[in-house]
């Protein structure tokens, strides 16, 4: 056993409002340079849609993450040898044209025009080049269902539904969508780590951040083909690649990552949780439809006292295996079940896990009147707006079961709740639905109350970084005083 | 211009100045601004041209590349080869669709980068000099192959030799004062590819990955661990 960290996070879908805070958040602090301006580290898109960049998940487009043929794992990107052959020109790689063009609008005209007949305008002008552009699309056009046949209809998961249940989810009185934010998954087995050419992409031994060494890198780009999720990007200004980088800097003094910290629909938790590190590769080869719980069993206990001396053994402190035991992380993913890995199938065991999002509450029309559901509820999560396929194309890695248990669970815990507080349900129903869900009322008590009434302590469990034992103190920390200050010891310039 | 001063000044002078900068400048680059060692792609900007561009650029030229390497490392074993009048086609033939597959990327990249705005925008005057310098060197090594044939041989016997006091600080310019002038220009120009190297993209060439080919899939990068129990 080789136990090591991994900050892990855990998005409660049910909960997103999809206001998109959490994209400015990141934006404002880390990519509105240029080069970086057409980047989103963080992002929000409607399900069904094709998400950003356009139709990421249409892997035979897109050639991401792994797969498995008689136990052998490669990359559907590339390998050693095609590496060797397609470093000058990657047959995989999305251009600019799969995201959007970046633009801003020339305000300075609203000034500086000459007075006229007409009101002055502020025309849409490329980001990249300064030429006026005409808007095509961007990073976020198909919100909430905007121009669904082109978008909507073309969600690469849906191909999992048969026309029947295709033409269902379309039809307007059953139209529901949700939002999915995305971050970089800080995956165990990262693609893009494993396609890098210069080893300039990383995972931290202490925490499982996945980074690009900026100066190791020297823009072989093999690694944006080889995410599934797309989150690696290319500076296009730079010639470096840059991803997400969990706001390690905050993190490390103790603060939740922007978009955590700012999320308004507190949708988002993290925490740490101990895994077994020599596991990974065989984990990784299995089967397709024992990937979750497989992946599931990668975390160990930290309550286990044996895991906890590993855990010492292996060189983590004591601080983080306590943290590890308030992990939220921990109990959705491990207690609870709830929560689930987004396209797992991709074999790159990401560790940021989703709560799937109950479809819309489920009514009958009986006339005029809106009359309440049966009594028999668990056939209603099957015959759910949102088909249950397409949820476990998402989060099941294409078998429901998972998805079905994790729902079931959290319609049983509303049951509950609503039997205690409102008292309009039967609270013999309720309690046979968490029996059938399996869960207790402790338990369900305790789902809702990390779910509704969670404090920002109770979403963000974030273990002492111990700065003070890393890195810096073999280098001196006077070496770059009165030079260039924080951040880049040397300016993140272009090459000539 | 009187021609041993002529020949002395580009052929003992310009090498080594070339080759000073070329050292001392790549060194000095790498540590002081590593940062900026990169093949620095336009893929992401434009992905069709490029394919057309790029591929017969590197695959030619790194052809050509390697053989010139070989007949200034082993040149026995090169005029060995050419012994056979077939193997000597093969190689003649063969360098030269080489070169005109270079050419035909090189001018490729050139129109791209010309014409493509977002390109341009990515395009700094370095890269200007880098063209225009490599597609004189393309043409005069073609213009050497049609001219001056049996180059892969005459090459071995003759510039090896040259190159070779060049490189032990003992130069001695006899055999290229006599060489023709496009002979002439294809290794002055050469020189002046090595001198503006370290200050162009053409550094790339340098980082180009090799540890990658044996290297274990995943990288993992410990801050607190002592090195002996790195994993
Ligand atoms: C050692 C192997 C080499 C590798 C791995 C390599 C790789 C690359 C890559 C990845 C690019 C960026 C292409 C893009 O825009 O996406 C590039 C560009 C370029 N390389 Fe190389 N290269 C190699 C050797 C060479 C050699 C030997 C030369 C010439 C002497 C050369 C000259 C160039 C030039 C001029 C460009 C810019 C082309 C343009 O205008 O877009 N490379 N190379
Ligand atoms: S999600 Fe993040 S860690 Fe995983 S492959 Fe993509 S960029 Fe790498
Ligand atoms: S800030 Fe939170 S609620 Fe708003 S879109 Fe982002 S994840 Fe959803």
């Amino acid at each position: 056993m080789d136990v090591r960290a991994q900050m892990s996070m855990v998005f409660h879908l049910d909960k997103c409002i999809g206001c998109h805070t959490c994209s400015i958040a990141c934006k404002n602090i880390w990519t509105d340079r240029k080069g970086t301006d057409y980047m989103w580290w963080n992002n929000v898109e409607t399900k069904p849609g094709t998400g950003y960049p356009t139709a990421w998940e249409d892997q035979d487009k897109y050639h991401g993450g792994w797969e498995c043929e008689d136990g052998n794992l490669r990359l559907r990107s590339t390998s050693k040898t095609q590496t060797v052959f397609n470093i000058f020109h990657n047959p995989h790689q999305p251009s600019m044209d799969d995201y959007y063009e970046p633009w801003t609008y020339d305000y300075q005209h609203l000034f500086n025009a000459p007075e006229g007949p007409d009101q002055p305008t502020a025309v849409p002008i490329s980001m990249v080049t300064g030429d006026l552009i005409q808007i095509k699309a961007g990073p976020n056009w198909d919100d909430d269902l905007g121009g669904s046949p082109v978008y909507a209809e073309n969600d690469p998961n849906l191909a999992q539904l048969n026309p029947d249940q295709r033409a269902q989810m379309f039809a307007v009185e059953r139209l529901m969508f949700f939002y999915l934010p995305r971050i970089c998954n800080h995956c165990l087995n990262p693609g893009c780590v494993a396609a890098c050419p210069s080893g300039a992409l990383h995972k931290r031994g202490e925490d499982g951040i996945v980074l690009v060494d900026q100066k190791r890198c020297r823009g072989w780009r093999a690694c944006i083909a080889a995410c599934p999720y797309k989150k690696m990007y290319y500076n296009w200004q730079t010639g470096k690649s840059e991803k997400c980088i969990l706001c390690f800097p905050r993190l490390e003094t103790g603060q939740a990552p922007a978009c955590f910290h700012s999320c308004v629909g507190r949708i988002r938790y993290l925490g740490v949780v101990l895994y077994d590190a020599e596991r990974i590769r065989e984990v990784a080869g299995l089967p397709q439809d024992e990937l979750i719980e497989a992946q599931r069993s990668l975390i160990l206990d930290p309550h286990d006292p044996a895991i906890a001396r590993a855990a010492q053994q292996n060189g983590i402190h004591d601080a983080v295996v306590e943290s590890a035991r308030n992990s939220p992380t921990y109990r959705f993913v491990k207690d609870w079940k709830i929560a689930l890995p987004l396209h797992a199938e991709h074999r790159t065991l990401p560790m940021l896990f989703y709560v799937p999002p109950m479809a819309p509450v489920m009514a009958q029309k009986n006339g005029s009147a809106v009359e309440n559901v049966s009594d028999d509820l668990f056939h209603d999560i099957d015959e759910a707006r949102a088909p249950i396929e397409y949820m476990a194309a998402m989060f099941g890695a294409g078998h429901a079961g998972k998805v079905r248990y994790a729902l079931r669970k959290q319609k049983a815990v509303r049951w509950y709740r609503r039997a205690l507080t409102v008292g309009d349900v039967n609270m013999a129903t309720a309690e046979r639905m968490l029996r059938e869900a399996d869960c207790s009322p402790a338990e369900a008590e305790a789902i809702y109350k990390l779910t509704s009434l969670c404090t920002f302590e109770e979403r963000f469990v974030i273990p002492p970084m111990h700065r003070e034992q890393a890195i810096e103190m073999l280098a001196d920390p006077m070496a770059h005083k009165q030079g260039v200050g924080f951040g880049f010891i040397e300016g993140p310039r272009r090459g000539l | 211009m009187n021609n041993t001063y002529f020949n002395a000044l580009f052929f003992i002078g310009l090498p080594y100045v070339s080759l000073f900068t070329f050292f001392l400048v790549t060194i000095v680059r790498y540590r002081t601004r590593g940062f900026t060692y990169s093949s620095l792609s336009s893929q992401f900007l434009e992905n069709r041209q490029h394919f057309w561009a790029l591929m017969p650029f590197h695959y030619g030229i790194l052809t050509v590349l390697t053989v010139h390497i070989a007949a200034f490392l082993v040149p026995r074993q090169v005029v060995w080869w050419n012994s056979v009048p077939a193997r000597l086609w093969i190689m003649e033939i063969g360098m030269l669709a080489a070169g005109l597959l270079t050419l035909a990327g090189l001018v490729a990249a050139m129109v791209r980068r010309r014409r493509n705005h977002k390109i341009a925008v990515v395009t700094s005057p370095a890269d200007w000099v880098v063209l225009a310098l490599l597609l004189l060197q393309v043409l005069s090594g073609i213009g050497v192959a049609m001219m001056h044939p049996w180059g892969s041989s005459w090459f071995a016997i003759a510039v090896t030799p040259y190159l070779w006091s060049v490189a032990t600080l003992n130069p001695s310019m006899a055999v290229v004062a006599v060489m023709p002038w496009m002979v002439k220009l294809h290794i002055i120009n050469a020189f002046l590819v090595i001198g503006f190297f370290p200050f162009t993209r053409l550094v790339h060439i340098l980082v180009a990955p090799n540890p990658y080919l044996w290297r274990r899939p995943q990288v993992v990068r410990w801050y607190r661990r002592p090195a002996a129990a790195r994993g």
